[in-house]
């Protein structure tokens, strides 16, 4: 059952060969047995994952089957759940029940999709090997001594595993698009304002952006088609239709141009990455495209410019964690003061601490000019650089990370070097545009990613150009070894 | 630029973070390999360059002044670590 698409699930519970609940408990089973090792979910919602596919198999049977109807799905513990603890990877909010659902939740709830329940993830989503969970690390399914990417990378790797059919993420600087290349499946994360931000906990606001993780284009469609649109509950929510996203999956790409930038092949990048990547573009070759060399000149600017706006916002958002209202509360505070520095030291862990310092820096009086504004500026250099770009070219292609999975605890001592592993995924994230991370390939039996690049609001044509790749490759059916075949080696825990 | 001790301690009471002593060291340098690496940007020309707070350069949306939501505050206070006839207790403030 677990390799069938969501439109073979579907139709399997439409002809009634499978209810909602053999699906769900199916599923379940396969989190219970296999979770244990790759530490994907933080929280599993088996009791409200039955009670829904119950739900959904009456749903069915009185006729009312939409396409995600009776499909089990996970979310990255990001979004509010009702009820459902919501503990973004960290300590600081492992005691909250949100009272509230995330608007992306309320739309699957209402397509009758079942929640299996919520994915591990880096704390607060800062983070690129998914090792700043307060859960602990999540092992890479193909490797598991390697890091799955992050910070969505309980859902990515429960998706390459095999124990959800879906799942949801969030993307700031590349953290849906980075761990779907590290896991081998397909992560789009949608232009700025497509999906509604309410009740995902928020990072940096003029960056996060929600989307689906999953193992076809075909699957990614079917879930955008109910996760993006206008939400009036969202300031930043962008008031604009959202096309049928599966009607236009099979579009020929004849005439289709793509940008090649010259700054993400070459240095820094692992030959063994560079070459999938090219062999995926002659692919694009012989289904019709032709190919351009663009420049964006800027790009090296983009790890310093977001080090200063993600980190700035952050520490603005996360000023809410004040130990007043939800979450952590250090023990007997001696005075105010006393209240929201200790229960601040205690519930947040190191790499949080450390953006809302250099937020904290960089918004001070005095520098703020220096830094906050003067990334600003550079954010419109780089977003300049796509809009040029795009007046040539229909989409921009490239690897969506320098080097395949690296060890767990391999750089987390070294947070200057973790962020230069989002070289070619953040410039997206500071222009706003939607970006996809496709599977192209292995390098010595780790996925290598191939990262598409479209203009605003063009979901449907990178979903289209995903999809006819998928239809002439298999590197997206490949499946990870189960974890009984693989040996774990000794000290290489992070 | 770089920061030192003091600055660090300046800015843990801005984010209002307690900071061991022991760590302090830590924090300083790895703080200064981050503010290295953006340093890079001090070096481009962005003189006449608007900033840009939006990637859709969007503005905003502003709503009518009315009354959108309900009253839930028992069941959000429900989850506060401590909380009493509708007021979310503190330490004390005033003498």
């Amino acid at each position: 059952m677990h390799n069938k698409s969501l439109t073979e699930l579907s139709n399997g519970l439409a002809t009634n060969e499978f209810s909602s609940v053999e699906l769900t408990q199916h599923y379940l089973d396969r989190i219970h047995r296999l979770d244990k090792v790759y530490n994907s979910f933080i929280t599993v919602t088996a009791e409200l994952a039955i009670t829904q596919a119950k739900a959904a198999d009456k749903r069915i049977s009185d006729g009312q089957q939409s396409p995600l109807c009776g499909i089990p799905l996970a979310h990255k513990d990001i979004f509010c759940t009702e009820g459902v603890k919501t503990s973004c990877g960290s300590k600081m909010l492992d005691n909250f029940v949100p009272p509230y659902n995330a608007t992306v939740i309320e739309n699957f709830n209402a397509a009758g999709a079942v929640t299996l329940g919520k994915t591990n993830m880096d704390e607060f989503a800062m983070g690129s090997s998914n090792e700043s969970s307060f859960y602990g690390a999540v092992k890479n399914p193909w490797d598991i001594n390697c890091v799955p990417g992050g910070s969505s990378g309980g859902s990515a790797a429960a998706v390459a595993a095999q124990l959800t059919p879906a799942a949801t993420g969030t993307d700031t600087g590349g953290s849906i698009r980075q761990p779907a290349a590290l896991c081998g499946i397909t992560g789009l994360k949608p232009t700025y304002g497509r999906v509604s931000r309410y009740g995902m906990i928020a990072f940096a606001s003029s960056l996060d952006q929600g989307g689906p993780m999953t193992r076809s284009a075909e699957d990614a469609a079917l879930l955008l088609d109910v996760m993006a649109g206008f939400d009036e509950k969202d300031s930043t929510s962008m008031v604009k239709d959202v096309p049928d996203y599966k009607s236009t999956l099979n579009d020929k790409l004849d005439g289709l141009t793509i940008g090649l930038p010259k700054e993400f092949l070459g240095d820094g990048l692992a030959p063994e990455i560079e070459k999938a990547v090219e062999i995926a573009i002659k692919e694009y070759e012989a289904l019709g495209a032709t190919l351009k060399e663009i420049s964006l000149p800027n790009t090296e600017l983009a790890i310093p410019c977001y080090y200063i706006i993600a980190p700035s916002e952050a520490s603005a958002n996360l000023s809410r964690f004040d130990g007043v209202r939800y979450g952590h509360r250090c023990e007997n505070p001696k005075d105010l003061f006393d209240l929201y520095t200790r229960t601040r030291e205690e519930g947040f862990g190191d790499e949080v601490k450390r953006r809302i310092l250099v937020g904290s820096y960089a918004l001070s009086a005095g520098f703020y000019d220096a830094y906050y504004k003067k990334a600003q500026q550079i954010r419109r250099l780089i977003k300049n650089d796509f809009v040029e770009a795009f007046k040539n070219v229909d989409v921009i292609m490239g690897p969506t990370v320098p080097n395949p999975a690296f060890k767990l605890g391999e750089k987390s001592n070294d947070p200057v070097s973790m962020y230069l592993e989002d070289i070619y995924t953040i410039s997206t994230n500071l222009a706003g545009l939607p970006g996809m991370s496709i599977p192209a390939g292995f390098t010595a039996q780790k996925p290598a990613g191939l990262q598409l690049i479209g203009d605003y609001f063009s979901e449907g044509k990178l979903l289209n150009i995903a999809h006819r790749f998928q239809q002439a490759t298999d590197w997206h059916k490949q499946c990870p070894p189960e974890p009984s075949m693989q040996k774990p080696s000794t000290g290489q825990e992070g | 630029m770089s920061v030192e001790r003091s600055d660090i301690e300046k800015i843990a009471t801005l984010a209002r973070i307690r900071i061991d002593e022991k760590e302090v060291p830590e924090v300083v340098n790895r703080l200064n390999d981050i503010l290295g690496m953006v340093d890079k940007m001090q070096s481009i020309d962005t003189s006449g360059v608007e900033p840009m707070a939006n990637p859709l350069d969007a503005s905003q949306r502003l709503r009518a002044d009315t009354v959108s939501e309900n009253n839930q505050r028992d069941r959000f206070q429900d989850i506060a670590p401590n909380a009493e006839n509708g007021l979310y207790l503190v330490p004390k403030v005033i003498e």
